[in-house]
Order: structure tokens, then sequence, then C-alpha cells
């Protein structure tokens, strides 16, 4: 992380960035330069930790969705959580022009994840029950839905304001300010936790509906607990990141394939990969280009897909599921 | 410990699929459930494993009505292994597998201590998988797929056993490999079993499940009539108990008997 906070448009040294870090942290040391400190302390930092926890928040939902739907194939997108993000983000750009971070697309987005989450939830249920099937294809057909609203007021946008939609789609932590932090993280730390507790249920989950309720899991309340607390933490995470595809998808899956299924250990081992892969990205994202910036949802699939490809050949546990 | 169904109905989208059914298990007895397919041998399962709420009637495990029992409380009294297709367990080992066994006895915050790990240890050593411990469960063939999962029920330390058709798919020397390791438990069992001649193997007691009424229960000579076979399952044969005790089936050379419809008067008067 203080390596991501180093380098970016002007190179800090590593032994800058340590002092200011330090200094702002426990108040001793010199400050330095006070344009270095303002680039290190109020642009770098909050954004490399804000790229941190939202890797985190995207690869833990990731690896609880799939676990509650039963599908591999699962994550915040495919379960409609992104598109109806995207959706509210929209709607108040396009309605107000607001530039990108506003707060009021932020919770605009985070409104419209919980919908989508809400109407998963609410067409997932079969008898009262939560039914894994019905919950992947509602949050399809869901995700369809906000999508083709999200198209249609594109089509109505202004150029400048399409940009800022699209750079918003695809995601980015550039407007990462210290004032978000403490909530984001919050959100993400406590959900996590929670979780990780959850880890045993998690796993008693993978065994089938029948046999977890033989095992003593109420399987209905489980799928509530676990699909209110993923869609809480993906709205928390998107609202701030934007759309960002793969990491949900795919840092799970790469953690099971090094260390197993187990939740007690996937849960916390994937949160820190999902960090520090996105830290990454966001590094790449600010510097490929310099000046200009990419969007990190381009990087995050195009560096990470043919690593995930070349695991996925060296290994054949996938196959016999 | 010991099972008692009494008087228990169960109705799914107004359709009656249990009507009236009573039956015990004492403790340390093998009663088998028998009947053609849709009789509603696995409803009756999972009413009994705590996945399915009685319309009416009560079903007690060592004296509890068990839906007055916590999820929890429930599984560390009955375990089950089951037909489950909904899982998808791509990942976790075999000891994994069988650890699962151990979650009826913790809450969230509870990790997992020395008593989980002998029982886990003892469970897979009974059943024989020990050399399957660190392998990933979704690469085991059938037969040892199903002793794994008899070791995960017994990682639970129940005292009752409930089975699903767990000789399904196997071949005939890994069904009689598991019908020993069930009798060697001594745990009240109460499974439900296709396959009759392994039904006459290993069961003390048979219930006869028909259209979601018990037709007979009792020793498996005195159930398994030809009666009984030509009414409820629709075939002609005999039984007989061989000289090294035994009970076995004999299919007559035409063996398709009238398909049985609704319940004759027949098989009524056998109760």
């Amino acid at each position: 992380m203080m390596v991501a906070i180093s380098i970016g448009a002007v190179t800090v040294p590593l032994g800058d960035v340590w002092r200011i870090v330090l200094h702002h942290l426990t108040g001793a040391g010199p400050v330095g330069d006070p344009a270095t400190d303002q680039i290190v302390w109020n642009f770098r930092a909050p954004r490399v930790v804000l790229a941190a926890l939202v890797g985190a928040g995207l690869a833990v939902s990731g690896v609880v969705l799939q676990a509650v739907v039963s599908n591999p194939l699962a994550d915040p997108t495919v379960l409609g959580f992104s598109y109806g993000a995207s959706l509210g983000a929209v709607l108040v750009i396009t309605a107000t022009g607001t530039a990108l971070g506003g707060l009021g697309a932020s919770t605009a987005a985070f409104l419209g994840a919980l919908t989508a989450g809400a109407l998963v939830f609410l067409l997932g249920q079969r008898r009262g029950r939560l039914a894994p099937t019905r919950l992947v294809l509602s949050g399809v057909a869901v995700g369809y839905v906000f999508l083709s609203a999200t198209s249609f007021l594109q089509l109505q946008a202004t150029p400048n304001e399409l940009r800022t939609v699209m750079f918003w789609m695809l995601g980015s932590v550039a407007g990462a300010q210290w004032s978000q932090l403490p909530t984001v993280s919050a959100v993400v730390l406590t959900t996590t936790v929670v979780l990780t507790l959850f880890g045993r249920r998690l796993n008693v989950l993978l065994a089938g509906d029948e046999s977890a309720t033989a095992l003593g899991v109420d399987v209905n309340r489980l799928r509530a607990v676990l699909l209110v607390l993923s869609s809480l933490l993906t709205g928390t995470v998107i609202a701030v990141a934007g759309g960002i595809g793969f990491v949900g998808l795919m840092i799970p899956h790469l953690v099971r394939l090094a260390i197993g299924a187990d939740h007690r250990k996937l849960l916390p081992v994937t949160a820190l990969l999902g960090a520090n892969y996105l830290v990454i990205v966001d590094l790449l994202s600010r510097t490929l280009n310099r000046p200009n910036e990419l969007p990190l949802g381009i990087l995050t699939a195009l560096l990470g897909a043919p690593f995930f490809l070349w695991l996925l050949r060296h290994n054949k546990g996938l196959d016999t599921g | 410990m010991k099972l008692t169904i009494d008087r228990l109905h169960i109705t799914l989208d107004r359709q009656p699929i249990l009507r009236d059914v009573t039956l015990e298990a004492d403790k340390g007895d093998i009663v088998g459930l028998v009947g053609p397919n849709g009789s509603g041998k696995s409803t009756l399962l999972r009413a009994v494993y705590r996945s399915l709420r009685p319309t009416r009637g009560v079903v007690r495990v060592g004296g509890d009505d068990v839906w007055a029992l916590s999820p929890r409380a429930a599984a560390r009294r009955a375990a089950a292994v089951l037909q489950d297709s909904t899982g998808n367990t791509t990942g976790l080992s075999v000891t994994e597998i069988v650890s699962l066994g151990r979650s009826p006895h913790h809450g969230l915050l509870d990790r997992d201590g020395a008593e989980d790990h002998r029982a886990v240890a003892e469970a897979i050593d009974r059943c024989g998988v020990r050399p399957l411990a660190d392998r990933d469960f979704a690469s085991l063939s059938g037969g040892e797929r199903q002793r794994v999962l008899l070791a995960r029920a017994l990682a639970q330390h129940p005292e009752l056993l409930v089975l699903d058709e767990l000789t399904n798919h196997l071949d005939i020397r890994a069904r009689f490999e598991l019908l020993d390791l069930i009798r060697a438990t001594g745990i009240t069992t109460l499974a439900v079993l296709h396959d009759l001649d392994l039904a006459a193997r290993l069961c003390d007691r048979l219930i006869v499940l028909h259209e979601g009424t018990v037709i007979t229960a009792g020793p498996v000579l005195e159930v398994l009539t030809p009666a009984i076979l030509h009414d409820v399952f629709g075939v002609r044969a005999g039984t007989d108990r061989h000289p090294d005790g035994v009970v076995r089936i004999t299919y007559a050379a035409e063996p398709l008997a009238p398909k049985p419809g609704a319940r004759t008067a027949d098989a009524s008067s056998q109760r």
C-alpha cells in the first residue's frame, strides 16, 4: 500500500511516504514539503485505502453470494445489485449533472443496490422459501430491467453527462476522500467479520438444503441474513466506487483453488486478496496512461481474466463438482 | 434413543402426502421404510429431520417433539444422510465434510475444540475413509461419498440415524459394506430402502408405506408377504427364511402383477 501511495503522476520517495503517513497517524516527526504532504495524505492515501476496502467488499460479497445461491457464477453483477446501483447513480447524474463522486450519486447508487437486493429477495421465494435457482434467475431478470432503464437514460444524456456515467459504471476510486472512509470501512470490516463468523454455516450450506437442515441450520433464515448482509456490503462499496466487475466473481474462485472452500479461511483470505488486487489495479489505472486515468472495471478483467484462465487450466478440481 | 411418530398428517399444496402415520422405533432398532415411488417415504423422513412441519401429529425423538426443539438441538439428536442434489461441495475435503457434522454442537462464536477433532477422527476411522481424508470430496466415487456422508452423520454423535436410499447407485460390495457399518453403530435407524432384499437383510422391522398411509408394520417375514408384494408393489413373489437366517425374496417367472391403483380391500385387510 505504501508503494501504491508513492507512485503516481508525481512520484514521492517511499521514505517520504512513510514519514508523512506516520506523522498523520501519530503526530510525530516532520511534515516536510506541504505540496507532497497534500498529494500523499489528501489524494493518494484515502484513494489507496478506499481501493483496498472496495476490493475486499466486492470479493467477500462474491464468496457469500456464490454460497447463498449455490452457483459458482454468482456475483454482485449477476444478482442485479450492480445494475441497481448504476441506475441510481445514472438517475442522479443525468438529472442534476452532478460530478463524479458526488454524495447524491453515491446515495442513489446505494439505494439502487438495496432496491435490487430487496426485489431479488422478494422474487426469489417459492412457497415462502428462498430457492437458489429462482434467486439467480430473479437477479438476472431484475438486472436486465435496471440495465435497460439505465441505457434509456444514457441515450437521453448530454455527452458530458455520458462520460461521467460511463466512468462511473466502469468504476473508479479517484474521488476518494477521508470523509467517506469511516462509513465504508465500518461496513466492510463489520460485515466481513460477521460473515466469517457465519463461516461454519456457510460450509454447511454447501452440503445442500436438505442436508443443511438435518445439520441444524435454518436454511431459509440463513439465506435471508446472508442476502441482507451481502447487499448492504455491495451497496456500500459500489456506491463509492461504481460498478467494478470481475473482483466479486474471480477472486473467490482464485482463493478456493488455492486454499479450498472452508469459509472460515476462505472469507478472510478472499478479503485480503481482493483488497490487494484492487490496490494494484488502481495503481495501474493511474500510471499506465499518465496523466489520464483508466476506469478500474476495464483493468480488473483485462489483467485478472488471463491469469484466472491459466490457473483453471492447471487445476482439475473445478470440473468434478 | 426412541423414535415415535404419532398420527402424522402432512399436506403439501393441498395434496395430502401422509395420512395418519403412526410408527415407533425402539432404542437400537433398525427400522426400514419401504413402499413404491411416491408413497411418501422421503416426506416422512423430512418430518423427522425437521425439514417439513407436520400439518397434524407429532414426531418425537427421545421423548421430545422435534418441532419444539431448536434446529441445532434437533440435529444433535438425529442425523441424516440424504439424496441431496442442491449442494455444491467443490473444494471441500473429506475431513471438512465430516467436520460439518460438528456444526450442530456450535454457536456462531465457538471454535473447533479437541472434542470436535476426536469426533471427526473417530467417525473417519469407523467408516474406513482415513485414506481419503485429504481428498476433495467431489472427486470421490459414489460408494466413497456415501461412506463419507455416513461419517459426517456419525460425527454429529446422533442418537437416531435417518437414511434416504443410502445404497442407491452403489455396486453390490459397497452396499453390503455400508449395511455392516450401519449395523455396527448400534444407533437407532430409520432407513428408506428401495431394494427389498437389502431392506430384509438390514432391518429388524419393516414399515410398508403406500399412498401416504402405513399398510403394515412388523418383522420382515410378517411384512413382506406375497399379498403385500402383490397389492402394494405390484409384483408376484414369495419370501422365505433360508437356513442361514436371511430372508430372501423370490420373484415369479412372470413377476408383473396388475399395477396397484388405489388401495385395494385386500391390502387394507392386512393391517
